[in-house]
Order: structure tokens, then sequence, then C-alpha cells
């Protein structure tokens, strides 16, 4: 069997006498699309920062691409990537100039000709350079995705990436999204409150609630399982708690 | 254990590298920002000159010494330069939410520090040595008569400015931006102390200690042992660099402390304005 490329055991997360993240363990395969989901305050966003290694947890342990994040972080990162839309790139830098920044950062070779590929791949080329804060919301999430593909990752986080994004942009971007995913074999997790996004792109669904991983399969088995249309009203039932309960009781007792 | 080798330091290289590029292209790009750096050391530079012209012509020591209060105002601003430049390219991260993206690339810790004290001795450079040209033209002054002395003057207060200014940061990664005006206060705070235009021994008897433990206490005795004594006393010059040394390891000792306490606090995502 292949080590996953992210491998988190038993974590768990308080922040000021409030628990984050409960006994939280999870693992997401080479090449797989998972989505991460779950309402505001599931511990999604903490579940990301310390995968990335922004956020140090109380307890657990956590392996990306077979590297334990709490000695050898720096082994797992220049194959790692994020975008996130708690951070921003530098406004007053034209868009070239950031991914020549990362590009660097991540050491790596023929920059500008990397810098063309994303420009003619991610449509940068009318604004590439222009400065990032003069952008729409939309050319900066393409740039912003440029930055998180720029070291071809073998692991991609995203959270939230459509967010803001029109219904054709949105569209854009994930189609752009899996296909990276189909040609490098890269794995990808995804957080997002978009559940159609969710069910169209992701092979298997982690749903979160209170910090805890409270259900997880394809969203085709998640939607038979509670017995609904789609993941949205899948997500509606575990976020408010109801049904998933049952759920757990049936699986329990089968 | 076998010493690193040249092709294992060169992504460490790189990495600075980027930094100092990313830093440069915001210098660059904002002339306002390159005229702020030569204005303020040029206008405390010519009001300290024509103070000093008032004073030689009713002082003997001044006349003796027109330099005494030129050198002191472009050396201290060389500390003060120094500090403004790690702490405001640190916070130049955090007012653009980029925080977050650094710190999950491969840029290490200490190499981001070496891109701020780069930018900083180039930010000090930019601001000093048109004012120093300028005390030659306007009042025919030459800081650069200090001779060898004057490197050992600008190395040890530079590297507490980069002491302080490292310290700060830490800071601002603990407690946000709201401690930013700690960067600016800081230094402030401890210029009387200094004894930057007079004599340590002109303070009370219980500052003296505080100010024997300033690095940049020794170096203003020593600038002004050379343009009084016209005796260079490189006694002063090691004292100074032993208490950098321990200002710079505790300065950076805060700056790792506080950055693992917003990793603990999980601030690290949300920084910025």
């Amino acid at each position: 069997m292949s080590t996953p490329v992210i491998e988190v055991s038993n974590l768990r997360k308080t922040f000021d006498q409030v628990t984050a993240v409960d006994d939280l363990s999870l693992r997401v395969e080479s090449g797989q699309l998972a989505g991460l989901l779950g309402g505001n305050g599931a511990g999604k966003t903490t579940t990301i920062g310390m995968i990335l290694g922004l956020v140090l947890p109380d307890e657990g342990s956590i392996y990306v691409l077979g590297h334990d994040m709490a000695r050898h972080r720096y082994r797992a990162l220049p194959r790692m990537n994020f975008s996130s839309p708690y951070v921003d790139l530098p406004r007053r830098l034209t868009v070239a100039q950031n991914l020549g920044v990362y590009a660097r950062l991540y050491g790596l070779s023929d920059i500008p000709g990397r810098i063309r590929r994303f420009a003619r791949e991610l449509d940068l080329g009318a604004f590439i350079d222009r400065p990032v804060g003069t952008l729409s919301a939309g050319q900066k999430t393409r740039v912003a995705i440029a930055k998180a593909l720029i070291n071809d990752p073998y692991l991609l986080l995203l959270d939230e990436p459509t967010a803001s994004l029109d219904p054709d942009t949105a569209d854009w971007v994930r189609g752009y999204l899996e296909q990276y995913q189909a040609r490098t074999g890269a794995a990808i997790l995804l957080a997002s409150h978009n559940m159609a996004e969710v069910e169209r792109m992701c092979s298997n669904v982690l749903m979160m609630r209170e910090g805890k991983l409270v259900d997880e399969g394809t969203p085709s088995a998640l939607i038979a399982r509670y017995g609904r249309a789609n993941m949205e009203e899948v997500f509606l039932d575990i976020a408010r708690g109801q049904g998933w309960d049952q759920v757990a009781t049936k699986k329990s007792g089968s | 254990m076998s010493a690193p080798s040249y092709w294992a330091l060169r992504p460490s290289v790189t990495r600075i590298y980027a930094m100092i590029l990313r830093y440069t292209y915001l210098l660059k790009g904002s002339w306002p920002r390159i005229l702020e750096l030569v204005y303020w050391p040029t206008v405390q530079l010519v009001m300290w000159g024509f103070i000093s012209q008032f004073l030689a012509s009713t002082s003997s020591i001044i006349e003796q010494a027109f330099g005494l209060f030129l050198s002191a105002v472009l050396l201290w601003d060389v500390l003060f330069r120094g500090q403004l430049g790690v702490s405001l390219s640190f916070f130049e991260e955090m007012w653009s939410r980029n925080l977050g993206h650094l710190m999950v690339s491969p840029l290490r810790p200490s190499e981001f520090i070496a891109a701020l004290l780069t930018m900083s001795l180039a930010r000090t450079l930019i601001g000093m040595v048109p004012a120093s040209f300028l005390a030659l033209w306007f009042f025919g002054y030459s800081v650069y008569d200090l001779g060898l002395s004057l490197i050992a003057f600008f190395i040890n207060l530079i590297v507490m400015g980069w002491a302080i200014g490292i310290a700060v940061s830490g800071l601002v990664l603990r407690w946000g931006l709201g401690a930013e005006s700690l960067a600016w206060g800081l230094v402030f705070a401890i210029s009387p102390l200094c004894g930057i235009y007079y004599p340590i021994e002109v303070m009370p008897a219980w500052v003296h200690p505080i100010s024997h433990a300033l690095p940049a206490s020794y170096v203003f005795e020593g600038m002004r042992v050379i343009l009084l004594e016209h005796t260079v006393k490189w006694d002063l010059m090691l004292t100074a660099a032993l208490l950098n040394g321990v200002y710079l390891t505790v300065g950076v000792g805060i700056y790792f402390a506080f950055l693992k306490s917003a990793r603990r606090r999980g601030s690290l995502l949300q920084m910025g304005e």
C-alpha cells in the first residue's frame, strides 16, 4: 500500500478553551481530490492550517508526503502549496513579479517560461504587468491559483477557491483544477461551502462538525446514506446535527 | 558530519535573493518610498548643521569639534534606519496579508531574517550616503574623516538596530499590528539613554548602568573621544560588539519564541490589516 499524501491521526486543537479540532483522523491518498466540508466553525480552516504547519496542534500527528510535519516540514513544503481567502499576494507587486518571487522561493528553473505558461493557461496575459491590488476578484483568484500551482505541487490545499467568483469564472477555475489533477496525479484537499462544486469535483468527502470528522465517503455514497437528493441537503443535515447521528448509529449497528 | 556543500547552500541563497527582489520591486515601484528614505536624514542633518554653526560661534568646544552634532545625528540615524529597515520590511508582509504564503513556502525563518537584514542595510545606505555628502557640501564637514572607526561605529549601530527590529517583528507576530507603534517608539525611548549628543556622565547616576548596557552608548562615547581628543578607543568598540552579540541573540530568540507562539495561537492565517 502506498504512503498517503496526508495522514492525520488523533489531531486536537483548542483555542482559549474552545475546541476547534477534536480527535480528528483522516487520510488523503495520492491522486485523490478530497473535499473537507462543514459549517462555519467546524474546524476546516484550522485543520488546513495544521496540515500546512501554520498552526501547531495540541495533540496528534500529521504526516505529509511521508514527512512528520512537527519535525521535518521543510522537506514536505517544496512539494505542496495552498490558496486561501485569508491570505493575499503583495498588492503593489505586479502579477509577474509575484509569480517570479514565489518561483524563486520554490527554487524553480526557467522562471520566465513558467510565468509565460501560467499566463497562457490561466489567461493572465492581459494583466500580467499590473499590480495585484488593481485586479478584480476573479483575476486575483486566477493569480492566486497560478501562485498555488507555481511549483507543480504534489499536494494542493485549497480553502474556498471559488468564493466570491461569478458562476462562469468559478466553473472555469474548477475545470482548470480538475485538468491539473488529472494531468499530474496530485492530491487536492478542498475546503468549500459550495456543494455543487464538491459534488462535481471530489472523489471523497470528509464531513466535519464541531471539530470532529462525522462522516466520509464519495458524494453519491453520502447522498444515498442520508437518503437525500444532493450534497446540499446532506450538508444541511450534518451542519444542523440532524440525521448524521442516526446514520452513525445505523452504521455502527450494521 | 560533512560541511554543507555549495550546492546545498544555493537554494538558501536563492530564497534570500527572492525576498530581496520582492522588497526591491516594492521600493522601485514607489518613488515616495525612496524619497522618504532620504528625506528624514537630510532634514535632521540640515537642522543640526545650522545648530552647530550657531553654537560654534558661542562655544569653543563646538568650534574645535564642529562635527560633534553632525556625526551624532548621522550615526543615530544608522541605528534608527537599521531598526526601521527590518521592521518596515516585515510589516509589509503583514500589511499585504502575505505572511501566510511565506510561512508555507520553503523559506526558512533564518532566510527571511537574512533578507530583512540585507534590506535594512540597503535602506540605511540609501538614506545615509546622500545625507553624508550633503553635510560635506552644505557645512564642509565629512563624517568620513572619522576614518576606519566609522566602519566600526556603523556596524555596531546597525547591528543594534537589527536586534531591536527583529525583536519588534517578533512582538508584532505575537500581538499583531497593534504592536506596530513599538517600531517607532522603542528606539526613541532608549535614545536619551545612549548619550547621543552628551556624555553619559551628565545623566543621573542611577541611569548609568542602563546606559552602560546599551551598545550605542559606547559608539557615541567613542565618537566624542575621536572628535575631541583625536584618539581612537577600540576597547569601547569591542564592548559594543560584545553587547551587540548578546542583543542580536536575544532579538532572534524573541522572534523565534513569538513565531512559535503565533503558530500555537493559530494567528498566522489571519494576520494582516
